[in-house]
């Protein structure tokens, strides 16, 4: 599902080359959960962000669902994540000025506009989801209305409203305490398993890392351990 | 498909800013407002001047002539008239009008009627209908004011020269006179059966003669101007037809309407500001919306329609508000500019105008918002992940075109509001050099500031000036719209105060203030005795010698006009008839700028003295005396002469020879007695001539006193009391700058608007600051210091720059156009400059009320996030 070959990445910064992540390979099958790990600033966000396509790397492909995507200019890429691909953000990123339903509904429509297609019973879909997540009764909050575990859980509907192929969770219970953590983690969890997404997660919570069926350990922009895909 | 999640998220977003881009919308409602109020207005001006044109001339055909019409003129009437084609006559002069109850004297416009006049539209009379029985007895129709400076009421007597009338009724409307222009003489209406009466049409009075024909078509119009067009020119006797004085007036009112169009798009022009600073401020604070939306798929374009469907929608809304704004003040026009009205006008809807301002409005707010907007179409995905991530420039040739597109939108709008397209070039490189030296100036000031704030001042002052830098800071912003409100006023005040300063310079204690104009030869001495006897000074008495040119070098006047080839001399250069005067010296109006002026005691030869003028010549074709002139500087440039040419004039039928002898440059903005040309003494000693004799008084009493007096004795002389022409000037002057005021106040008004809203803008990070501040120990009260020291500069600042440069602009044309000395009026400015800080302080606070209401709890909540 997901292939990255050779990836390396460098920023400029004050005039310097900074080599964030060096010779990263690794394969996600369909339907895996991989967690990728590390401390602080050993290149995970960076190496969400090349899996999911938001940034170009130095070095090296990535391809999503057979597609290699490095040839792709930004707006084909944008209708690659439209068609497969999930986000749930460590700061939630609703959109402020919609509420939680028109929020879950933001992929559907973006795909409907891109792709032309009717997506029949998106409404449906989407009061559902909220309603798996535990939100049945705030379709018609606005995130500034919602608790921050709440505004998770939202983000977390919107994330599989489109039925997407893979799903990328960048810390998503980093600025939730453990117990609101721990919900929004049982829901992701759920949801992944009921939808039958490919899950990748970047997290330094070890609990969380712990639902994963594989665990990629980065330090220093390498991939320092990692047990291979495990059947299941 | 794209368009309906397009509009959805347009109308979604819009959604928590939809106030503050209402403010927004206003301030290009305001620029709109002003265009469309004036179009409609200037719309309906030409309706109404269309639909009275012919009452404008109360005729088809006006016949005009300065002197009595020549015998070829009166029989070409009387041979034109017959059955179709009616004729009728208005003989018109200045006169003093004595009220013989009160005993009050006043110059008056004494018109005296023969025939049907008006054949087009109607006379208006209060009581109604009084206009038909004017010839019918010694009957007289004065404006209202001549009524009031007579201290007369209707049914009284007036005097005019010998005559005396009864005074019959009011003058309520009369088509085709604009109010300005007969705010110094009242109109005196009265048969022309008793102008002899008067005694008043002798030599020296500046009369004119008129005759208005009626054709029954127009075809026989054309052809008797066409056939009779030389003769006429010829003759020196001026027409004018209905539809040339239709189109006068259209042209005078459509340059007046058009010029303050032009103050209205500066407005616009702010507006457009106002939209850039906003749709900036929002864009920033849309930065994440955009980064998920990017993540989520969604396109560079589509995000950049959502938000520039916002900004059309934010021009429709403005656009919209404007046009109702404007209506309501296109009804308040007429009032406003009612001196200078000839017609009535009546207020419709004008929907070209209607439709040119939302379709501007709008315009106005894309092209203003395509630059900050371009800020969307860079926005990483990546963002949404790391927010520090720095989003790529937009490439230069975006941003390149998206200021070209607020330029050259700009220059198309000056274009189309002006009267040509030379003028709107010259406004728009106008308006952009004024732009960019305000900006430049606010730049240069704030930098200084802060260069120059002490390092020891007091922490919330440096704070204050530190916010002016603040990161986003709407600091230029700012200072362009608060400025250029400031900057056109100081220009407006600065015009108006230099041309009053200059009027009320002539009224100081050394200066005449009551003229007598028409003094007979014989009068003289006795005018002059009667003045002393009131216990006031002669300043001075001048000779006026009215003459013609009749050969320029020894060539006829008529072969100079006629001969095509060559430089053209001005038609009325040649033919109109001069006041001329002869003097032994200069007077302090003047300054002699090339030859040399004759000395006291010029020379005559002996065996001259039989040469005189008043007599033909002794042989004709015999060498005439030629005497020295000087001439004004421009006038001779327009004759094409220089020192040592020679002008023969025709001084009332007599050729006197002359050689110009030095050039004067003449100040004509003084209240001076100032002539074209000036004759050495002896030249025109004993030509017909009447003189103008000044006195002064403090008292307006003694002024009127003496003037009564005089028109009992010798009626035909005119007095004209300066003070009155003061106020008349005044208010006329006042008038004018005060529409001018009017339609800069459309931009002073976006420019707080501008300065509400980029306050409103950045109230978010100014909450979050204002706590912090709070929760490390600040009070209030230093909030608020700090807020108002921050505004407060502002405003100093923006008002500094407008003043600077509104007083240079001002300035410049004071000293160039008008060509009168330059004084900053230096304490109003000050007033306008601080009135300018403190309102700036003011509307910054009250914007700002909440920041310094929230508690300091809010700080573990706001920068949680």
């Amino acid at each position: 599902m997901i292939v990255a070959e050779g990836l390396e990445q460098t920023y400029t910064s004050l005039g310097r080359p900074l080599r964030v992540l060096t010779d990263i390979n690794l394969t996600v099958e369909p339907e895996g959960f991989v967690a990728i790990v590390g401390p602080s600033g050993s290149g995970k966000t960076t190496l969400l962000g090349l899996l999911a396509g938001l940034d170009r790397p130095t070095a090296g492909r990535v391809a999503l669902d057979g597609q290699d995507i490095n040839p792709l200019d930004e707006d084909e890429r944008a209708r690659i994540r439209a068609e497969k691909v999930g986000f749930v953000f460590q700061n939630f990123q609703l959109i402020p000025t919609l509420t939680a339903l028109e929020n879950v509904l933001v992929p559907v429509e973006l795909r409907r506009a891109l792709s032309g297609s009717a997506a029949k019973g998106a409404e449906e879909r989407a009061r559902n989801l909220l309603g798996r997540v535990g939100l049945g009764d705030r379709l018609h909050h606005y995130p500034a209305q919602l608790s921050g575990g709440e505004q998770q859980r939202v983000a977390l509907a919107r994330a599989f409203a489109n039925e997407p192929k893979i799903l990328f969770a960048d810390e998503p219970t980093g600025n939730l305490d453990a117990e609101t953590g721990r919900t929004v983690i049982d829901s992701l969890v759920q949801l992944n398993n009921e939808e039958r997404t490919t899950l990748v997660l970047v997290t330094h919570d070890t609990e969380l890392a712990s639902h994963a069926s594989r665990i990629i350990r980065l330090s220093g922009g390498r991939i320092v351990e990692d047990p291979g895909s495990r059947p299941g | 498909m794209k368009l309906p999640f397009i509009l959805a998220m347009a109308r979604r977003e819009s959604r928590a800013s939809r106030r503050r881009l209402g403010l927004y919308a206003g301030s290009i409602g305001l620029g709109v407002a002003a265009l469309v109020s004036i179009n409609s207005f200037r719309a309906n001006v030409t309706d109404a001047i269309h639909a009275e044109s012919r009452g404008l001339l109360g005729a088809d055909l006006e016949l005009r002539s300065t002197r009595p019409f020549p015998a070829p003129i009166q029989e070409l009437i009387d041979s034109t008239v017959s059955g179709d084609i009616i004729v009728s006559y208005v003989t018109n002069f200045a006169a003093m009008a004595l009220a013989v109850d009160s005993q009050r004297t006043h110059l008056v416009d004494v018109r005296a009627v023969e025939g049907t006049y008006p054949f087009y539209g109607t006379i208006e009379t209060e009581p109604p209908r009084h206009w038909t029985q004017l010839q019918s007895a010694r009957n007289a129709l004065v404006d209202p004011a001549v009524l009031v400076q007579l201290d007369a009421a209707v049914g009284d007597t007036i005097a005019i020269g010998n005559a005396w009338f009864t005074i019959d009724g009011l003058l309520s409307k009369v088509p085709g006179d604009v109010g300005f222009l007969t705010a110094l003489g009242g109109r005196v209406y009265i048969a022309a059966a008793y102008l002899e009466e008067t005694g008043l049409l002798g030599f020296g009075s500046r009369t004119v003669y008129r005759a208005f024909f009626k054709f029954a078509e127009q075809r026989s119009l054309d052809s008797f101007l066409a056939t009779y067009e030389d003769l006429l020119r010829t003759e020196q006797v001026r027409y004018e037809t209905a539809t040339e004085r239709e189109q006068d007036f259209t042209n005078v009112l459509d340059l007046m309407a058009r010029f303050l169009g032009m103050v209205g798009l500066i407005a616009l022009l702010l507006g457009g500001v106002g939209v850039a600073s906003a749709v900036h401020v929002f864009v920033r604070g849309k930065l994440p919306t955009v980064a998920i939306l990017r993540c989520l798929g969604a396109s560079q374009q589509m995000v950049f329609s959502i938000y520039l469907l916002q900004a059309v929608m934010l021009g429709v809304l403005g656009a919209a508000s404007g046009v109702a704004l404007g209506l309501v003040v296109q009804a308040s026009l007429p009032d406003l500019l009612h001196d200078f009205l000839p017609v009535e006008i009546h207020v419709s809807v004008e929907w070209p105008a209607i439709f040119a301002g939302l379709l501007i409005g709008v315009w106005v707010a894309v092209m203003f918002a395509l630059l900050p907007l371009l800020t969307v179409r860079n926005i990483a995905p990546l963002q949404a992940l790391r927010r520090e991530f720095e989003s790529a420039r937009s490439p230069g040739v975006l941003r390149f075109s998206a200021h070209a597109a607020v330029v050259l939108t700009m220059v198309a709008l000056s274009i189309w509001q002006a009267p040509d397209l030379a003028l709107g070039a010259a406004f728009a490189v106008a308006l952009g050099s004024t732009t960019l030296l305000l900006w430049l100036s606010a730049w240069f000031l704030i930098r200084t500031t802060r260069r120059l704030l002490p390092r020891k001042a007091s922490y919330v002052y440096r704070q204050g000036i530190a916010n002016l830098y603040r990161p986003h800071n709407q600091t230029v912003a700012i200072t362009l719209a608060v400025g250029f409100g400031v900057f056109l006023i100081t220009t407006v005040y600065v015009v108006q105060g230099s041309l009053l300063r200059q009027i009320s310079l002539d009224a100081t204690p050394d200066r005449p203030n009551l003229v007598l104009f028409d003094v007979q030869k014989d009068q003289r001495d006795s005018v002059e005795s009667l003045i002393l006897s009131h216990g006031l000074p002669i300043l001075s008495t001048t000779p006026i010698v009215p003459a013609r040119i009749s050969q320029l070098n020894g060539r006829n006047v008529r072969e100079i006009l006629s001969d095509t080839s060559g430089p053209r001399v001005p038609r009325w250069a040649l033919q109109r008839e001069y006041s001329n005067t002869y003097r032994d010296s200069l007077v302090d109006s003047e300054k002699l700028v090339e030859g040399a002026w004759w000395n006291n005691g010029y020379l005559r030869q002996e065996g001259e003295k039989e040469q005189q003028v008043g007599r033909p010549p002794a042989q004709p074709g015999a060498a005439a005396h030629v005497y020295r002139i000087s001439v004004e500087q421009q006038l001779a440039r327009d004759l094409r002469v220089g020192i040592g040419d020679r002008i023969t004039w025709d001084v009332q039928g007599v050729q006197i020879e002359t050689e110009v002898a030095n050039l004067r440059e003449v100040d004509w903005a003084r209240l001076n007695l100032n002539f074209f040309v000036v004759f050495e003494p002896g030249a025109l000693d004993d030509a017909p001539q009447t003189f103008v004799t000044v006195t002064r008084s403090e008292s307006a009493i003694h002024r009127a006193e003496l003037q009564r007096d005089l028109v009992l004795a010798f009626s035909n002389v005119a007095g004209i009391d300066l003070a009155v022409v003061q106020e008349s000037i005044d208010s006329i002057l006042s008038t004018v700058s005060f529409a001018v005021r009017f339609m800069a106040l459309f931009s002073i008004v976006s420019g707080l608007i501008v300065l509400g809203g980029a306050v409103a803008t950045s109230r978010f990070q100014r909450i979050k600051e204002s706590v912090l501040l709070k929760t490390l120990g600040g009070r209030g009260r230093q909030i608020r210091q700090i807020l108002l020291t921050e505004y407060a500069m502002l405003g100093l600042l923006a008002g500094l720059s407008g003043i600077l440069l509104g007083s240079a602009a001002g300035g410049a044309f004071v000293a160039f156009a008008l060509e009168l000395s330059f004084h900053p009026p230096t304490l109003p400015l000050i007033f306008i400059w601080l009135g300018t800080a403190a309102l700036t302080a003011a509307i910054g606070l009250a914007s700002s009320r909440d920041v310094f209401r929230k508690p300091p709890l809010m700080v573990l909540r706001e920068m949680g996030e």
